[in-house]
Parts: structure tokens; C-alpha cells; sequence
């Protein structure tokens, strides 16, 4: 089969590779139909993660048509129409119990890595470096879904591929950044980062019953679909965050703040970018903190900062006294997409949302390279790229 | 015995209640080990420190050797032409000498920031040490060096390397050589169901990949074979040390074993229904003595790690029926190991010990 893969700092390439096969019980295959590209993919692109081999196969949002199931998958069949949850979860774990998917204990054959730099190992991740476990991911033709009873999601023919393929990662993710928030009536809710998953934060935040959301970024087409949501904008190329969110909410800040950028932000002042940037290629900081930084200034006084945005190691000047001193709380995770995607689809199927709406650019599996490029660099207004194998 | 004995005694002072092994072994067999299975604290309730009066010696020599890092590190990063010349070796090297230099530097602060034992540390220092002396062999080989000043220097090295590995058998507490090893992981399911499922010791190469057979040849008796570093083979007959239904299982190789070994495994309910806190102690004498576990360690064949994986792997066992491979992993969990993330050709997975 062809499939997108990792071969170095902005390096992928579309290879033959072979086919997956069911190697566990619990496993399916699944003739992907729709596949697409994460920021997140961005962080392993741009290397910023560590522990990626050559020849990884990446792409951890996809869906399409089971072909195999293992011999223990009782609710699947061949033909199945699936979205495929980005957390490998065994459904059986202390954590699974709970419905906290992405801390699945038994889904990641590395965990021994991941509990090296972050003290414990969240779960298996598809086409996201070994620390998560060394799984190929969904940038391909085919992909082997392990505990396939648990991370698939039966989706009606009457969507389109569109409509359902985000419920893999970022509709949940961006959802989950809001649900977080504990949004009472009235709350004004703050998202930093305007790309899929913030989009999908603050029409979230809106269905979760927020009074208003406003966006922070500085690329103006992704401010001007933010502002199609209902959300109001901050350009902080144009003005200074924290003056402009203390002036739209009298000085006291947002009730919730949530950071939908991660390790690698932009902005604040020259300096600080500068001071993060250098220390980060000196290897003395790997994750640059500037939008969770000003995410907790901002915040309103025992509010709550939801951190949705990936990190991957360690940050620097983070702003303990402001956190303690003003009894904030902060929420983070990876998504229990499997927690939130039933619910989900109930809100598509009854048209409260229809999450096509971040796609900008549609392309061949063949032109993945291209793909990550456009994304990178945002040409050509990109915000979400679809893949088609 | 001498070790055991040692064991023993700072058990006690440490607090952990050291019980009589008498009183809970079921045959006359395992009452002539006694003393060696006396120090088992009850049911396996916390890790007791041993040799805790040898540590000050240990630590006072770990700064020394920490110091010693991070001045010969200095050395190798600011002057590797000059630090080349005394070593007698080519003066085109000095990149790698200044890396060489970095971890130097950071083995001497990673002893100072290991706390009061710093043993990972030390041993560290010893892995570094055998990468030194594989780099003054390649030198030795070299025809552009000074033969007697590359002698010299390894003379040097294996001289400190004596000593890291001294310091590292202190801290770590152990007389004898051994290796001994703890571990501990919690499982959904009751310390009987898991007490049962490891008492059946064929059912252990289902999670344990460095074992490939374990045979039942008598009462109390077994036969093990396990894989060892470098694609070898290790043999042993092992006995039934301890047994209490529900709560501990301990053994020990007899005579002849190719490695000797010995270790325990404790079941104890977790606290609020939990599932069952599994707690493995395993001590033996690695092939190769410190040095090769050291160098093993390096690579990723550290016992503590495999004693961790197999631990993972019983839980996938216990809780989803199998071990769950990943196209990095199949098997082989070592970091030098990892297969890129696609999938693997037949001819891979058919060679593979998980493949389904």
C-alpha cells in the first residue's frame, strides 16, 4: 500500500509499503476513505518530538471501511463504516473504566519511554512518534486498528466523510479544550490559536453555553472564520493580548482561558520569542510556553486554564506566582475522544454543528509532502488539509 | 549467606519487619534456606535499604568521582587537542572527545543530582568507562597513534573504572556481585486469581520475553530457558523456595545454573479495591559481572527494565488476554531495537515470538 512517511525534519514521503495485518485479537483493518493532517503532525514534522524513526508512517485522524476484523472484535464486522479515535484504549484499564481513554495503561508497548521524560506513559498513539507506542499511523491506504472494539465509532451513511472524519481528534479535542472550562451562563471563554482545534474550542465553548469567546491568533483568515462562529478577534500582531482581553471584559479577565497553540507559539514580545526560540535550539528548553503564558496573566482570578495545545518536555518562566496566588485551576489532557464522539455525532447528525467547516484544502494521499508544506508555512490561507488515498 | 545475614539486620534497623521464614515455608527443603529467605518482609510491604551503613563510604567516593567527571569533562571540552596528545591518539579526533567531554560533565552532575544514592549514577559512569576503553582500543588499532601513551591511558581508565564500579556495588548495596532487582505493578484482579495464574510457571513466557520455556520436572521443580544478551542462551533448574497460597511465591536456581539467580513475587490487594499490587525482587549474577550488566544497561537490556517490560506484559495478560505489539515493537523493546512505525513484511512477523 502507499503511505506518508517520516524521514526528518520536513522531510515525508509518500512509499509503498506493506500491507498491516491483524497481529492482535482485538485488531481490524481498515481501508481508510479519508485522512487528514494535525497540527499536532506539525510538532513531528518540525521535530519536536523526540523518539521518531525514518520510515514512521504518520496521520492519526482517519476513517473508512473495515476489511478484517480480529477474532475477539464481537461488535464490528467487515464493512463497517468507521471513524477511527486517535487514543489507542484497551476499554479495560483502570483509566479506560473511567472513560479517561488516553490514559489507556496497556495501549503503549513503549511506555518505558514516555515514563523516562514524562514520568508516566499516556496511551498509544497512531503515526505519533515511539514514545506512543510505535504504531504506523492513518496517512496510508490501510491501517491495523487495535482494540478496534473500542476505538472505532459506527457512523450513518447519510454523512459524508467530511462531516464525521474530525470526530477522530480535533472536534473532540477542540470540545474537550471548552468542556473543560466548566462554562456557567454568562462566562466570557478566551482561546489562544485559531486553527482547527481552536475552532473547534470556541464553537464548542458556544454550544457549552459561553456568553462570548473570544480568539486570539494573527493570521486574518483564520481570525475571519473565528469571527464567523460569533466569536470576537485579537490580532496580538496588532495589539498587545492581555491589554486588549482586559479591556473587553473590564479588567478582570476571561472566565476561562483556554491555549489551543502549544510548544511552539509565536508572539509575545520580540524578547521573550527570541529568549524561548534560542533557548529551545540550545536544547535548554524543548516547548516554548508564550500563549500558555499569557493564558494564565490573562486569566480572571480562580478561573480555569485549559491546555489543549501539545507539549512535549519542558518549559521555562512559567508563571507560578500569578497561577497560586489567584487560585486558578488548570485543566490539560490528551482527548478521551472516545468519551465525547457518541455525543458528537448526535450534534452533526442534528446539524448544531457541521465540523466541514474548517477544511481549506483537499488533496491526493500522493500529495501528503505538498500537503504538509502548505499547512506548515500556511499558504494559500490553509487551515485543515484533507487527504484522500 | 553472609549477604543475607547483613540483609537481615538492617531490615530490621530500617524499621521493616523482618519475620522468621520458618513459619510460613510448606517443605523441609525450603526450611534449609532459611536464612537466605529469612529477610522477606511481610508480604512484601515496602522495599527495605540494605547495607546502609556502607552507603557514607559509597557517597563520600561518588563526589570524588562525581569531581573527577566534571573536571576531566572540563578538560576534554576546552582542550581536546592536549587531553589527545596525553592519550596518545590522533589530534583529528577533538570532536569526539569534546562529546565525550559532555557526558563526562553530565555523569558528574547527574551524581550530584541523584540525591543521597546515587547508584543509576555510578553505574552510568561505568557504562561511560567501557565506551572510553572501546575508543582507546579502536585507537590502540589505529596505526597513527602513540602505542605506549594509548596503554597508558587505558591503565587510567580501567583503573577508574575499577573504582566507578567499586562505588557503584556500595551504593547499590550488594556485596556478592549480584544484580538484584525490584519491581512492582498494579493489576486488575484479586491476589489469588494473579497468585494462581503465576503459579502455573509455564504460563510465565506468555509475558516474560526474555524467558522461552519454563518446564515443570517435579515437585517444587522446574526447568528455565531464557534468552540472553548477543542472541545467546541461558539455562537452569530452579526450586520452590517459599510458597504461601495467595500472597508469595519465591525461588532460587539450583547448582549448576548458568546464571545463578533467586527472587520472590509478592500479591497484596491494593488499597479501595484496586486490583493487586504485584511486587517482583529478583537477584542474580549477570554474565560479564558488573561490567557487562553496565554495558547492558546501556543498550537496553538493563535487567530493572526487563523485570518492568515483563510486569507490562502481565498486566496486558491479566487484563486484555494478550501482549499488545506495535509496529516499533513486535518483541524487541530496546531503543536500539524500535522498527520504523509501518508494517512488517510476513517473513518479520513470522519470526517474531508475538506474532498471532
Amino acid at each position: 500500500m502507499r503511505a506518508n512517511c517520516w524521514y526528518g525534519k520536513q522531510d515525508v514521503r509518500v512509499e509503498q509499503v506493506p500491507d498491516p495485518k491483524i497481529l492482535n485479537r482485538r485488531d481490524a483493518i481498515v481501508q481508510i476513505s479519508s485522512t487528514a493532517i494535525c497540527g499536532s503532525d506539525l510538532h513531528l514534522y518540525n521535530h519536536f518530538i523526540p523518539t521518531m524513526e525514518k520510515g514512521d508512517i504518520l496521520g492519526h485522524e482517519f476513517m473508512g471501511e473495515i476489511v478484517e476484523v480480529g477474532s475477539d472484535v464481537k461488535n464490528r464486522k467487515v464493512g463497517d463504516r468507521v471513524v477511527v479515535s486517535f487514543p489507542i484504549s484497551c476499554g479495560k484499564c483502570f483509566f479506560c473504566k473511567q472513560e479517561m481513554y488516553s490514559l489507556c495503561e496497556n495501549s503503549n508497548p513503549n511506555a518505558w519511554m514516555a515514563e523516562k521524560l514524562f514520568g508516566h506513559s499516556p496511551c498509544g498513539i497512531y503515526g505519533y512518534s515511539h514514545l506512543t507506542g510505535g504504531f504506523a499511523g492513518g496517512q496510508a491506504e490501510y491501517a491495523r486498528v487495535p482494540f478496534a472494539d473500542v476505538g472505532t465509532l459506527k457512523v450513518p451513511d447519510t454523512l459524508s466523510d467530511e462531516q464525521v472524519v474530525f470526530l477522530s481528534d480535533i472536534f473532540p479535542t477542540g470540545y474537550m479544550g471548552a468542556e473543560m472550562c466548566d462554562i456557567k451562563p454568562g462566562d466570557t471563554i478566551a482561546v489562544w490559536g485559531c486553527g482547527p482545534v481552536g475552532q473547534f474550542s470556541i464553537r464548542s465553548a458556544f454550544l457549552l453555553g459561553a456568553e462570548r469567546v473570544i480568539a486570539i491568533d494573527r493570521f486574518p483568515e483564520r481570525l475571519a472564520m473565528a469571527a464567523a462562529s460569533g466569536a470576537e478577534t485579537i490580532n496580538y500582531e496588532e495589539v498587545n493580548t492581555y491589554d486588549a482581553l482586559m479591556e473587553l471584559t473590564g479588567g478582570r479577565g476571561p472566565d476561562s482561558c483556554i491555549d489551543d497553540v502549544g510548544l511552539e507559539a509565536h508572539g509575545g514580545h520580540g524578547i521573550v520569542y527570541a529568549y524561548d526560540r534560542a533557548k529551545q535550539m540550545l536544547g535548554a528548553e524543548s516547548d516554548r510556553p508564550i500563549a500558555l503564558r499569557e493564558a494564565i496573566m490573562a486569566c480572571r482570578n480562580g478561573g480555569t486554564v485549559s491546555v489543549m495545545g501539545v507539549y512535549g518536555g519542558f518549559i521555562d518562566k512559567f508563571p507560578m506566582g500569578s497561577f497560586m496566588n489567584r487560585s486558578l485551576k488548570m485543566r490539560t489532557g490528551q482527548c478521551h475522544v472516545q468519551h465525547y464522539w457518541g455525543k458528537l455525532l448526535e450534534h452533526i447528525e442534528r446539524g448544531d454543528i457541521d465540523p466541514s467547516f474548517v477544511i481549506t484544502h483537499r488533496m491526493s494521499l500522493d500529495d501528503a509532502p505538498q500537503g504538509f508544506d502548505t499547512f506548515l508555512n500556511k499558504e494559500d490561507d490553509c487551515i485543515k488539509v484533507v487527504l484522500k488515498p | 549467606m553472609a549477604t543475607s545475614r547483613r540483609q537481615v539486620t538492617t531490615q530490621t534497623e530500617g524499621g521493616a519487619r523482618a519475620e522468621p521464614a520458618s513459619a510460613q515455608t510448606q517443605s523441609g527443603a525450603a526450611q534449609t534456606k532459611r536464612t537466605r529467605r529469612a529477610p522477606r518482609t511481610r508480604a512484601g510491604r515496602g522495599f527495605g535499604r540494605q547495607a546502609a551503613t556502607k552507603n557514607t563510604n559509597g557517597q563520600k567516593l561518588a563526589r570524588g568521582l562525581a569531581w573527577f567527571s566534571i573536571g576531566l569533562g572540563l578538560a576534554e571540552c576546552l582542550a581536546p587537542r592536549a587531553v589527545a596528545k596525553i592519550a596518545g591518539t590522533e589530534g583529528k579526533h577533538t570532536g569526539l572527545i569534546r562529546l565525550f567531554g559532555l557526558r563526562e560533565i553530565a555523569s558528574g552532575v547527574g551524581i550530584f543530582m541523584q540525591g543521597e544514592r546515587p547508584a543509576e549514577a555510578v553505574w552510568a559512569r561505568v557504562a561511560g568507562d567501557a565506551l572510553d576503553i572501546a575508543a582507546l582500543a579502536a585507537a590502540f588499532a589505529s596505526p597513527k597513534s602513540s602505542k605506549g601513551r594509548v596503554a597508558f591511558a587505558a591503565a587510567n581508565v580501567l583503573a577508574v573504572t575499577a573504582l566507578d564500579a567499586l562505588c557503584a556495588r556500595q551504593l547499590s548495596g550488594n556485596e556478592t556481585g549480584g544484580t538484584q532487582v525490584k519491581k512492582s505493578i498494579i493489576i486488575n484482579g484479586t491476589p489469588g486469581e494473579l497468585y494462581k495464574f503465576w503459579h502455573d510457571f509455564e504460563n510465565l513466557p506468555t509475558f516474560m520475553k526474555h524467558l522461552e520455556s519454563v518446564r515443570i520436572t517435579g515437585e517444587g521443580r522446574s526447568h528455565w530457558v531464557a534468552k540472553a544478551p548477543a542472541g545467546s542462551q541461558v539455562e537452569w533448574d530452579a526450586e520452590i523456595t517459599e510458597d504461601r497460597p495467595n500472597e508469595l511465591i519465591a525461588w532460587r536456581s539450583v547448582e549448576g545454573a548458568d546464571v545463578d539467580n533467586s527472587g520472590s513475587v509478592t500479591f497484596e490487594a491494593a488499597p479501595g479495591g484496586r486490583g493487586t499490587i504485584v511486587k517482583v525482587e529478583v537477584e542474580y549474577n549477570p554474565p560479564g559481572g558488573v561490567i557487562g550488566s553496565a554495558v547492558a544497561k546501556l543498550f537496553g537490556e538493563e535487567p530493572g527494565q526487563q523485570i518492568s517490560e515483563d510486569l507490562r506484559c502481565l498486566k496486558q495478560v491479566i487484563e486484555v488476554g494478550e501482549v499488545i505489539v506495535s509496529d516499533g515493537t513486535f518483541w524487541d523493546n530496546g531503543l536500539l531495537t524500535q522498527r520504523a512505525a509501518r508494517p512488517a513484511s510476513s517473513e518479520e512477523i513470522s519470526q517474531t515470538k508475538g506474532a498471532a
